[in-house]
């Protein structure tokens, strides 16, 4: 048995219910959804532990890129260094979940950890490098 | 009747002036009226902080003994601009270390100088009879040099378009990160808050015009490079894209890190983010109508950054109001848009000038001359000597 952090990204136009469900019924697999971002008409993202056989799990890993999810490795930790923070806004626009926002009132970036699912898509866009990966 | 600078300044100097920022401005306008407004208030501060490439600082070193005339000059590996006299030189913002690339450039060494960090100096020269030495390594700071200037060809733009990316791959840009498949969209202006947006036609803003400069006073030097007044206006007075521009100059001794800072685009260099206030005299009432100005009235276009072409087509035209809500919609899809330059330092800066002025430490001025409302706006073409002869 072992356990394994993934993001998945499904495109805009797959259906994740059906793909979700085989993941269980045919790898038999321990499947958790720790967080999940689907919107229509946009990309969503999913942040998923399995647990199970290693074989299994490498054999789900191949379905799911197979209908077109894109699986990534979670990171550790995301952490945001508010001394270097100029407070611009530009990860908000790369953050799917919305964990990264500019708070409406202070115009202060606002970062919502619970939402976070680890995909790591604003490490590099970052201008003054405030976003980091805890290790 | 209007107000002029010198009843304005008299305001300053007695403590009785009315200062409001580019967003207060806007509610007490739709409060009380343009008329009211414009015997009322006597000052709206406006405010940008964005990443500005085309920005930089002249630097004079002083004489070693023996003297050197340099011909190259490294600062903490950048190469600054040494074409001039011996111990003169420019460090651009957007040069790059010759030895980490794009982790460091001429930003970074700028921002070092302003916090009084010590920068590695090395300098050849070829060595004349008045200027023997042939080289040089020390290290100096903003207070061991004689002189240190930031003097920016280009700041402070008039507005600027959003970037999308249409293609099927991230692409990486001056506009930031830009995600496939209009994976989102960046801006970069302060909207209500930016100067040449509130003086769309420039009447109070011009050559001389003193300035808030990354935390000192500085000036307005000329019009920038790529100023571009033509561009189609709304019946507001305000363009649809980049338009002017301003050149700006200001005592870098005196300057703060927390209004002037390096920044590192990936996969595109290094660029600095530069925090400018400027005092806007309400002169009149027709300087209310312009000055009332807010994020909806503004408009830009959504350029698609993945063709790889002067001429970038538009997937359409949006308001400020919409790019700051979070969301747009670009062929029906809804996409995630995110700032290049920082309102919140835009309005912290506005904030600060807005006190300086009131607390009489900063005084307004009549322009010198005006920026010009007509400039051509050249492309560079590939031409040979004949068909320029
Ligand atoms: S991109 Fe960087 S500087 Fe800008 S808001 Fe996000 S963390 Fe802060
Ligand atoms: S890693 Fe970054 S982009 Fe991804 S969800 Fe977390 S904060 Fe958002």
């Amino acid at each position: 048995m072992i356990k394994r952090k993934l993001v998945l990204s499904f495109p805009e136009n797959i259906v994740t219910k059906p793909i979700t469900y085989r993941l269980v019924k045919e790898f038999n697999l321990e499947f958790n959804i720790l967080r999940a971002e689907i919107t229509p008409n946009m990309e969503g993202k999913m942040l998923i532990e399995l647990k199970g056989d290693k074989a299994q799990i490498d054999g789900a890993v191949k379905y799911l890129s197979q209908t077109g999810v894109t699986v990534q490795e979670a990171a550790k930790d995301i952490i945001t260094d508010k001394n270097q923070c100029v407070d611009c806004g530009l990860c908000t626009s790369i953050c799917i979940t919305q964990a990264l926002v500019l708070d409406d009132k202070s115009h202060k970036l606002k970062f919502n950890k619970d939402k976070c699912i680890l995909c790591e898509l604003c490490l590099d866009c970052c201008p003054v490098s405030a976003i980091k990966v805890h290790i | 009747m209007g107000k002029t600078i010198e009843e304005i300044n008299e305001k300053i100097k007695s403590g009785s002036v009315v200062v409001l920022n580019a967003e207060e401005i806007i509610e007490y306008v739709a409060e009380k009226g343009v008329k009211r407004t414009a015997k009322e208030v006597d000052v709206v501060t406006t405010a940008t902080f964005g990443p500005m490439c085309s920005s930089g600082a002249f630097l004079n070193f002083g004489h070693p003994d023996p003297p050197i005339k340099m011909t190259k000059v490294w600062l903490n590996d950048v190469p600054a601009y040494a074409g001039l006299a011996a111990v003169d030189a420019y460090i651009g913002a957007a040069e790059l270390s010759e030895t980490e690339g794009m982790k460091y450039g001429g930003a970074h060494v700028i921002e070092d100088l302003i916090s009084g960090k010590p920068v590695k100096l090395r300098a050849i020269g070829y060595g004349t009879d008045c200027y023997p030495r042939k080289e040089i390594e020390t290290y100096i700071t903003k207070d061991t040099i004689n002189q240190a200037f930031l003097f920016n060809p280009r700041n402070c733009y008039q507005n600027y378009y959003a970037a999308t990316n249409s293609s099927g791959k991230t692409i990486y840009t001056y506009m930031g990160k830009l995600l496939p498949n209009f994976g989102n969209v960046t801006y970069s202006s302060a909207g209500q808050l930016s100067p040449l947006l509130n003086d769309p036609y420039y009447r109070t803003i011009g050559m001389g015009t003193r300035i808030f400069l990354a935390g000192s006073q500085g000036y307005i030097s000329w019009y920038g490079t790529q100023h571009n007044p033509g561009r189609e206006r709304l019946a507001n007075g305000t363009p649809c894209g980049s338009a002017g521009t301003i050149a700006v100059i200001g005592n870098l001794k005196e300057m703060s890190t927390e209004y002037l800072r390096a920044c590192i685009f990936q996969g595109y260099g290094v660029s600095i983010f530069i925090g400018i206030g400027i005092p806007i005299p309400v002169i009149d009432e027709e300087m209310v109508e312009f000055l009332r100005v807010k994020d909806e009235d503004i408009y830009t276009e959504i350029i698609d950054y993945s063709v790889k072409r002067r001429n970038r087509p538009s997937c359409g035209k949006v308001n400020y109001g919409q790019l700051r809500s979070g969301k747009v919609t670009i062929n029906g899809k809804s996409v995630q848009t995110g700032s290049i330059s920082s309102y919140f330092k835009a309005l912290e800066i506005s904030n600060v000038l807005k006190d300086e002025i009131k607390n009489g430490k900063f005084y307004l001025t009549n322009f010198v001359a005006p920026l010009p409302l007509e400039e051509p706006y050249i492309n560079l073409d590939i031409l040979s000597r004949e068909e320029l002869q």
